[in-house]
């Protein structure tokens, strides 16, 4: 049977693996979202807590996938909800180090500016540091997609499903169509998501800061 | 079974740091060529970048394929995730370097070839070593994927953990992975620390 063949055939199976993938990256980075841009936010008015925190996400990332799925197969058991929180857990770092960063960096003399004209904190925030931090905060969301796309592929072990399964499947069986049938769709996601979310950098860059791409 | 550990643990060293050593070499000869061959620089940068894009398990699997099941295919997938750290810090120490003691360099009748050993990377070391350590850290924690594609290390206890449902298990081989990966991080900054200080 050739490859094209064994992917007519099993069309199906394929494509509910790649939903069920796209499902998973989904959730954890929207959640990723959720926590880490307020927590990032938080951190810029707390610079005091800021290391202890950062410190601490950048331990859990050094944390392999296998192991965190390891730990949510035993604590919590099998299926989406074990993996979606532990890609969440994966998803948190690079937002979070990138939404404190972009703000902490956003220029004195634009915030001062601001409060000069009589903006208040909120204000500042929304009108002036989140715009200009706003590529660095994407650029943070672009490297967690890639990363949940790549762990994603393991939680088919814990029975969360997903383009893994297909790989899992062909590696236990030695059968290199299955390998290729959930290698190359992943490898592909995380190449368009990567494309797809760099352009976002691009427009949401505010046009007074724009320059020529280094 | 601290007999095992201790082997997991040596065996993972072994296979992280032949990978981060070919990726190195590698990687540096790639970032020397993408400064010398200007049109080639965006095609390199790019390879590199998509290697890393690929799921670490996507690209394991599809080496398989290739070398079969063991050490070996490990190797090569770490150096090919390694890649990128290297080629882009040492391309970009190298572009960095001020263009007045690159025109110093050649006023004294340097060759290219000496003003690459003996200013350019020297000046850019720290970055090219910051890189290595970047491709080391992460190294360590994707080795751990090696059990499922039947190389060694400390992978095998953690996946025997996840089979039996043993924590603690899972906790011996994670445990060094992650102080390993703790270690390293902070003794090469300090070492960066001491470069940088040294080339300014």
């Amino acid at each position: 049977m050739s490859f094209t063949e064994f992917v007519s055939k099993n069309y199906n199976e394929i494509l509910k693996s790649l939903v069920r993938h796209i499902e998973l990256v989904g959730i954890s980075i929207l959640i990723g979202i959720l926590i880490s841009i307020p927590l990032g936010i938080f951190l810029t008015r707390h610079k005091r807590v800021a290391g202890p925190v950062l410190a601490l996400a950048g331990t859990i990332q050094t944390i392999p996938g296998l192991v965190m799925l390891g730990f949510a197969l035993v604590l919590i058991g099998i299926g989406m909800l074990p993996a979606i929180i532990v890609l969440t857990l994966y998803a948190i770092l690079p937002i979070l180090r990138n939404t404190y960063t972009g703000i902490t960096e956003v220029d004195k003399s634009y915030t001062e500016a601001s409060r000069g004209i009589g903006m208040t904190n909120m204000q500042t925030l929304f009108k002036v540091e989140i715009p200009i931090a706003l590529p660095t905060i994407i650029t943070g969301i672009r490297l967690s997609t890639v990363y949940i796309v790549s762990w994603a592929t393991l939680a088919g072990l814990i029975g969360a499903g997903g383009l893994g399964d297909l790989i899992w499947t062909g590696l236990s069986t030695y059968n290199t169509k299955y390998i290729l049938a959930g290698a190359v769709p992943s490898a592909i996601l995380a190449f368009i998501l990567n494309g797809l979310i760099g352009l976002l950098e691009r427009i949401l860059t505010p046009r007074g800061l724009r320059r020529s791409r280094i | 079974m601290s007999g095992a550990l201790l082997e997991g643990i040596l065996e993972h060293m072994a296979i992280v740091s032949i990978a981060v050593l070919i990726s190195s070499v590698l990687g540096i000869i790639m970032g020397i060529i993408a400064y010398w061959v200007r049109f080639l620089d965006s095609v390199i940068l790019w390879v590199s970048e998509v290697l890393q894009t690929i799921p670490s398990l996507a690209l394991l699997a599809l080496l398989m394929i290739i070398f079969g099941l063991g050490d070996i295919t490990m190797i090569v997938g770490l150096v090919l995730y390694a890649l990128l750290p290297i080629v882009r810090n040492t391309y970009t120490g190298l572009k960095n370097v001020s263009p007045h003691l690159k025109d110093a360099a050649r006023g004294m009748g340097m060759s290219k070839m000496q003003r690459l050993f003996k200013v350019e990377i020297p000046l850019s070391f720290p970055l090219i070593f910051s890189g290595i350590k970047i491709a080391l850290v992460n190294s360590l924690s994707v080795a751990v994927m090696g059990v499922l594609i039947g190389a060694n290390g400390l992978g095998t206890i953690i996946y025997c953990g996840i089979q039996s449902r043993n924590m603690m298990n899972i906790l011996m081989g994670a445990i060094p992975v992650v102080i390993m990966a703790l270690v390293f991080d902070f003794g090469m900054s300090k070492i960066e620390k001491k470069l940088i200080k040294r080339t300014k």
